[in-house]
């Protein structure tokens, strides 16, 4: 312990970005032609990152494993993207954004980080809108707002229900303005396999041609890692099927620590699994619990004539329904925070109110905002005394006009119609808050190799609120990485080109060639996916949504076995010279296999419960979640030594200046 | 149900494909039609075979990756979805299903099912942005108000998200839709009127350069676009070009 410096600027909350962005080197224009920058993954993150990079004037050179910069998983994103920019004047300011923030993340995040984030989040707003992002506007012209779990102001604008492909596509075009100019040349279907390390510094990367199976050596001054989280370790989660931890864990394995991995989002609102056959879930936004009241049956008659398919939600009487979020939380009702709002869903279905054939369904009901809505557009259109029918078909053409993409989503899927009956939800894996552990500067212990977006553990702590996950790509990539990063470079002006035939290089890529003959030289019993899908199962049994020390330290075993029989006996088709997906898919599950038993490891050390982290052992009377800040006040960063499980532990102690430390409350 | 599937096989750019026949078992209807694509490739595994490669990514029809020919239709028989959208419910047991890639001369097959769209990204190069720097020092976002009809017509033109299918439903392999959705967007909205002229030139000298076909208004990508993108959007092309050819 003891080398973990977060090297957080002094100074007042307020003015610490300020101050170290002065403080801190720059290198003229000149010089910057001659640096040259990796920057791994071109979701929000990447994509911002690499476009400001080269923009600034250095030499970048991104990958992504998918067939364009444009189809990073940041595209997913539904609901909308944080800005305390207080248009709707109800009170918002950059300190109530952080404190929403770290009351959110459950007091486990860096207070001078989370400032930072919401002192840029309106810079964000405008940069999009000044690249053609088109935001939902009001009619009077200017940007619309919407609420989101977990606070109690309208500061979420969005685009309709794709505000993450808006905001990527944005990013994207700032990427091919510079690639256009020759500052960026783009890797596509390209896969980092291994971080090179040269004198202890981040200096290029071993990556794979997709296309051509071709290994390549990369060389750089620096390298951003914005690969994105692992939910993918649970195998089913509303991630997309490629993305994977390869990048992080493999810095993870030279050197760079990983911070707090059991820090895992389960969304609430996402269609529920369907069979064996599900290979991933769909989330349905957040924003749907702006309008949407969620409910179970109050009598278990009742429950259990549903599963059945004997009754019909319609068919329930209003005082027969048991609006659960709302009794429980009077203040925030169904806008409570993601992890409440899913360990609620849990504990209904547990005791066994759930609603689909395997009880693991609650309702997503719009009948009341449908009526609401109806009035509403009725009165403004100066219908007198509407009948039921025109009230509810105005009120579907106005949920229709807020939600209609997500309706018809959910219609395909699920064949239902959830105009006329309510949506069935569940909860499902979505974000990870842990990950590459970083300092201020965005940087991991390995100098030289940063980490942005989703793939670093900085800002959301142990929970991550609605509508951030955009915010912090966005800000590390345009507006913290490019500052920081120079700070960095300025040493690295003489340093001339990193050349690539170093035994450095050289011993990286024999490694990644030795590997991938490994995972070929299996006796070809199983597939990639079958011990994917264990995994999975092991992970969200053991490690999910309530967690306890006996599943934890069984799930550190069988995690280890799991991985042990993979090596002998995974099946990979094909040729390692050749596009091939399952050989991609085996590296990436290999990896998945060591992180998961990490996962597991850093749940059974913290005895506590706090935002995503829930440990049966520590909980309130009523079920809450018990902190325990006494001795758990820390960010768990985890040094890799060989076998996951014998990792070790340094902790980031978390100071709290500025705000107190509370027992969350949506009550 | 059970399935008798044609599917397109080749091994890689610069060998002949051919389509090869498969009979597949105990595909249900809440499957999706990747899910069923999966169990077929499980299979294949477990016989040692190599399976059969095919695009996708987010399984939740926004990232524009997956594709495929499905009964000679770009993402199959179902309207305004992706191919990862597509429920084996739209199928009957015992159909026959032909599984081809996205053809189209700009789109070269790569293997099996899964084609080079970059040239849809070189396009995106030549001009799909508007030219202001990332450093945040622009204008307060209120600062420019944009009519709300405007503003949803650009959104609604921004949804494209790349798939090629518009490509792949044309007979003349015209990428007109796909380019078109872009140069709408920002020329609807006040943010792309200062670099409209070069825009709309460069964008379709890269369409032409990448070897896409004319637009003869059959109007077959409107259809098959899993996003709705309008033909209108091509009208405003042409009347962009049309005034940036005048304007020199």
């Amino acid at each position: 312990m003891g080398i973990l410096d977060s090297k957080v600027p002094s100074g007042p909350l307020a003015d610490k970005w300020t101050k170290h962005k002065n403080d801190i080197n720059l290198v003229n224009p000149a010089n910057k032609r001659n640096i040259d920058i990796i920057v791994v993954g071109t979701g929000l993150a990447g994509g911002a990152a690499a476009a400001t990079l080269a923009e600034l004037g250095y030499n970048v050179k991104t990958f992504c494993y998918q067939d364009s910069p444009r189809r990073a998983h940041s595209i997913a994103a539904q609901g909308g993207i944080n800005a305390a920019k207080n248009y709707q004047g109800d009170g918002d300011s950059n300190y109530r954004l952080f404190y929403d923030t770290i009351k959110g993340g459950d007091y486990r995040s860096r207070e001078a980080n989370v400032y930072r984030l919401a002192e840029v989040s309106g810079n964000i707003i405008d940069q999009c809108v000044a690249q053609g992002v088109p935001f939902a506007r009001e009619y009077g012209g200017l940007l619309d707002n919407r609420s989101f779990g977990g606070v109690l102001v309208s500061r979420t604008f969005y685009a309709k229900g794709q505000t993450g492909q808006q905001l990527l596509l944005g990013a994207y075009s700032a990427m091919n303005r510079q690639i256009n100019r020759g500052k960026i040349k783009s890797y596509t279907r390209h896969e980092m396999m291994d971080l090179v390390l040269v004198d202890g510094k981040a200096r290029g990367i071993i990556a794979r041609d997709l296309v051509s199976g071709e290994i390549e050596r990369h060389s750089a001054h620096a390298v951003v890692l914005a690969t994105g989280g692992y939910g993918n370790v649970f195998f089913l989660s509303t991630n997309a099927m490629g993305s994977n931890v390869m990048a992080a864990w493999r810095a993870h394995r030279k050197g760079a620590f990983f911070a707090n991995p059991c820090y895992t989002q389960i969304h609430p609102t996402c269609i529920p699994v369907s069979g064996e056959h599900q290979s991933k879930l769909t989330l349905m936004s957040e924003s749907l619990r702006n309008d949407g009241r969620i409910w179970v049956p109050k009598k278990m008659e009742d429950a259990v004539a549903i599963r059945e398919g004997k009754l019909k939600p319609t068919q329930i009487a209003e005082e027969d329904r048991d609006y659960y979020l709302e009794r429980r939380y009077p203040a925030f009702g169904n806008l409570v925070p993601r992890d409440v709002a899913s360990r609620a869903a849990k504990e209904r279905c547990d005791a066994g109110f759930g609603v689909n054939k395997t009880g693991e369904a609650v309702f997503l009901d719009f009948a009341s905002a449908i009526k609401r809505y109806g009035k509403e557009k009725a009165l403004t259109s100066g219908i007198k005394d509407p009948d039921e029918a025109t009230i509810i078909k105005l009120g579907e053409e106005v949920v229709e006009a807020k939600y209609g993409n997500l309706f018809q989503m959910y219609e395909k899927i699920v064949d239902e119609d959830p105009y006329k009956t309510p949506m069935k939800i569940y909860p499902a894996v979505h974000y990870t808050m842990g990950g590459l552990w970083v300092d201020y500067n965005l940087q991991t212990t390995i100098p030289g190799c940063y980490a942005a977006g989703e793939a670093n553990f900085s800002d959301h702590g142990a929970n991550r609120l609605g509508a951030s996950a955009l915010m912090q790509g966005l800000a590390d990539g345009y507006f913290v990485l490019p500052y920081t990063i120079g700070d960095y470079l300025s040493k690295d002006i003489r340093t001339g080109k990193i050349p690539t035939d170093s035994k450095e290089f050289e011993e990286a890529e024999k490694q990644v060639r030795d590997r991938m003959a490994k995972l070929m030289g299996g006796t070809g019993i199983h597939s990639v996916d079958y011990y994917h899908k264990k995994l999975g199962k092991i992970m969200w049994n053991k490690c999910g949504m309530a967690r306890n020390a006996k599943g934890l330290e069984e799930a550190i075993k069988e995690i280890a076995e799991l991985r042990k029989d993979f090596w002998q006996n995974v099946k990979v088709t094909g040729t390692i010279e050749s596009k091939n997906q399952e050989l991609e898919k085996a590296g990436r599950v290999a990896d998945f296999l060591e992180l998961g038993e990490l996962f597991a490891k850093d749940a059974l050390h913290r005895n506590e419960s706090c935002g995503g982290h829930f440990r049966e052992e520590y909980q309130t009377e009523e079920g809450e979640a018990l902190r325990d800040d006494e001795n758990f006040k820390y960010v768990a960063a985890w040094e890799y030594v060989g076998e996951p499980k014998d990792a070790k532990l340094h902790k980031e102690d978390l100071v709290y200046e500025n705000i107190e430390l509370k027992t969350r409350s949506y009550k | 149900m059970k399935l008798h599937l044609k599917i397109w096989r080749q091994k890689d750019a610069s060998s002949a494909g051919k389509i090869v026949d498969y009979t597949l078992d105990g595909v249900e209807g809440d499957m999706s039609f990747l899910e069923m694509l999966d169990i077929l490739n499980e299979e294949l595994v477990s016989k040692g075979e190599e399976p059969v490669e095919f695009d996708h990514d987010c399984r939740e029809g926004i990232c524009g990756t997956c594709s495929l020919q499905i009964n000679g239709e770009p993402h199959g028989p179902d309207r305004l979805v992706t191919t990862c959208q597509l429920h084996m419910r739209k199928f009957n047991d015992g159909d026959t299903i032909v599984i081809e890639p996205f053809r189209a001369k700009a789109f070269p097959v790569i293997k099996d099912l899964i084609v080079d769209r970059s040239a849809f990204d070189r396009i995106q190069q030549a001009g799909g942005y508007i030219s202001v720097n990332t450093s945040g020092n622009t204008v307060d976002a209120n600062a420019i108000p944009i009519n709300k009809h405007a503003a949803d017509e650009a959104m609604d033109a921004a949804t494209c998200i790349g798939c090629g299918a518009c490509v792949a439903a044309c007979k003349n392999a015209s990428a007109m839709l796909f380019t078109s959705a872009k140069v709408s967007q920002f020329a609807l909205l006040p943010q792309g009127q200062i670099e409209a002229v070069e825009r709309v030139q460069n964008m379709v000298r890269q369409m032409d350069l990448e070897g896409f076909g004319n637009c003869t208004n059959t109007g077959a990508c409107e259809v098959e676009c899993p996003k709705g993108i309008s033909l209108t959007n091509i009208a405003r092309m042409n009347r962009e070009y049309l005034s940036a050819s005048l304007k020199g």
